[in-house]
């Protein structure tokens, strides 16, 4: 068995341009620039925690970090309608993250978008393998 | 008996190897569990008995470590308004006879047992006090309120050994369940054993075949978000064989229920526990 | 979906003053997403959370929109700051326009 069950993704703020994020679901694609307005995207500053292999897909467990974020959005480019989650930030908010658990229809790759308080957007992603179980499917 | 065996082989290669259980240690709100303990000796053909919990993801395997991460808690806390709740035309609560769930700490340990020639579950024993000392409807047997009070029930003796009667009384079940266990069903002619004795620690398809011990349930499963009795997962094992699963309740799924607990005997109780 | 939400929430009782604190939050509900159909292969109305707020003292800490891809019974850890002592409320909305609530206080010194 893998002894890293869980993928922590914290990217360094190198340009890489997204050369992953074009061949990104329709849906997906859509829901980031109605977000972003068409801005650009960069990496960095932004982690997504989720497991390689989720036992279920009914219930998966994940957490977002951006730091100076005012809000974050989380998608699923697999998923009928990529939308999981917008977490918007308070005045008493002590960190910009927050964890939950989402559903996941298939082996997919989640989306974590930050809109960061300059204005600017930030993105990383994490693929998630969803099996079919055999008796516990 | 072959045909089964054979199944199960070719689900096994085409998953490819796995390593059999891993070393973790459970740990529920600062208290450590037995998952792994020497076989009892009424069991034949196994040296070592692991609870499910290790053979789950460690993503899994976290949410039953706090009581706040475990979602089966939503349910004990819809079981604990559930014990004040009078209910029944004698107008009466659980509360009314019994002070404190508390008082039941060790109960869930040695159930089934056999009262007055029946072996009897827990749920037979809350509906016992559902209709004779409530006047109340009885519920269901894997019903969202059933399922709530054995988990708030079963929660009291949490890290207690398993320790059903197996002998006296007891002897005549434990063989039927026995039997059960051993026995090939339904279309795939698999017995319990074909999976959870032959061949736990492998992997059917995508998911880590447990030695289906029973020391959790009711257990919260991923899969379907919500508490699940035992009998309603011996239903579920039916028929993913293709076998007609007995009824919930019935004196086969109740005296199976007894084999297995006895399968677990040292084990810690885990209720409610989580899986997938 | 009015009968049987039952909402958690997990808070420190104590903490110091500018302390952060972790809060975890969890509330019994199908969060049916509207992609199921049912046993005649008619459609499941969608039935959802599709809100949950936490304020401190009245000043917000996070207001989270749900999807229909939020498993049931939906869970949320996120971290708070308390300057002062005082009291969290937590809201979740129902698509059926139903408000759960509850609230926790917390002493700071």
């Amino acid at each position: 068995m893998e002894l890293t069950r869980r993928k922590v993704l914290a990217l360094g703020t190198g340009t890489l341009a997204f050369a992953g994020f074009p061949a990104l679901a329709r849906l997906a694609d859509g829901v980031i620039a109605d977000i972003t307005g068409g801005a650009e995207l960069r990496e960095g500053g932004i982690s997504l925690s989720a497991p390689e292999i989720a036992e279920n897909g009914n219930t998966v467990p994940v957490r977002v970090d951006a730091p100076g974020a005012v809000a974050i959005t989380l998608l699923a480019d697999g998923n009928p309608v990529p939308n999981v989650a917008t977490f918007r930030f308070g005045p008493m908010s002590a960190s910009r993250g927050a964890s939950t658990r989402i559903r996941l229809a298939k082996t997919q790759n989640v989306l974590a978008l930050a809109e960061m308080e300059d204005g600017s957007f930030r993105m990383t992603k994490a693929e998630v393998k969803v099996t079919i179980g055999g008796c516990g499917g | 008996m072959i045909s089964g065996r054979f199944l199960i082989v070719l689900a096994i290669a085409a998953a490819g190897a796995a390593t059999a259980q891993d070393d973790n240690v459970l740990v529920v709100e600062g208290a450590q569990l037995v998952t792994e303990t020497r076989a009892p000796a009424h069991i034949e053909h196994v040296g070592t008995i692991y609870s499910g919990w290790r053979f789950r993801s460690g993503e899994t395997q976290v949410l039953q470590t706090d009581d706040f991460e475990n979602p089966a808690m939503i349910f004990v806390d819809q079981a604990m308004d559930l014990w004040d709740k009078v209910d029944g035309e004698a107008g009466k609560a659980c509360a009314s006879c019994h002070e404190n769930v508390a008082q039941f700490a060790g109960l869930r340990t040695r159930l089934p047992r056999v009262k007055n020639g029946e072996l009897v579950t827990m749920e037979n024993l809350i509906n016992a006090c559902r209709t004779g000392r409530m006047k109340a409807v009885p519920w269901k047997w894997s019903e969202g309120k059933m399922t709530a009070m054995t988990a708030l029930i079963g929660l009291q003796s949490r890290g207690m050994p398993i320790n059903v009667a197996i002998d006296g009384p007891a002897a005549s079940f434990w063989e039927k369940g026995r039997e059960i266990y051993y026995t090939p069903v339904g279309q795939l002619q698999m017995a319990c054993a074909n999976c959870h004795e032959d061949n736990y620690g492998l992997m059917i398809r995508a998911d880590h075949l447990s030695q289906g011990q029973s020391n959790g349930f009711p257990t919260y499963r991923l899969k379907n978000a919500k508490l699940n009795s035992i009998h309603g997962r011996f239903r579920g094992c039916m028929k993913n064989i293709r076998a007609i699963p007995y009824k919930e309740g019935s004196d086969e799924f109740k005296a199976l229920e007894l084999y297995l607990a006895s399968r677990g005997q040292g084990l810690s109780v885990e209720t409610p526990s989580v899986r997938n | 979906m009015a009968s049987g939400v039952k909402p958690r929430v997990k808070v420190p009782k104590k903490a110091s003053a500018g302390a952060a604190v972790t809060i975890k939050t969890l509330i019994s509900h199908k969060m049916e997403s509207g992609q199921r159909k049912d046993d005649q292969g008619k459609a499941i109305p969608r039935s959802i959370i599709n809100r949950f707020t936490a304020d401190f003292n009245g000043q917000n800490v996070i207001d989270v929109a749900l999807e229909p891809a939020i498993s049931t019974n939906p869970y949320f850890e996120f971290e708070a700051v308390v300057p002062e002592s005082g009291e969290f409320t937590f809201t979740w909305y129902d698509d059926d326009g139903d408000i759960y609530s509850t609230a926790r206080k917390i002493e700071v010194s």
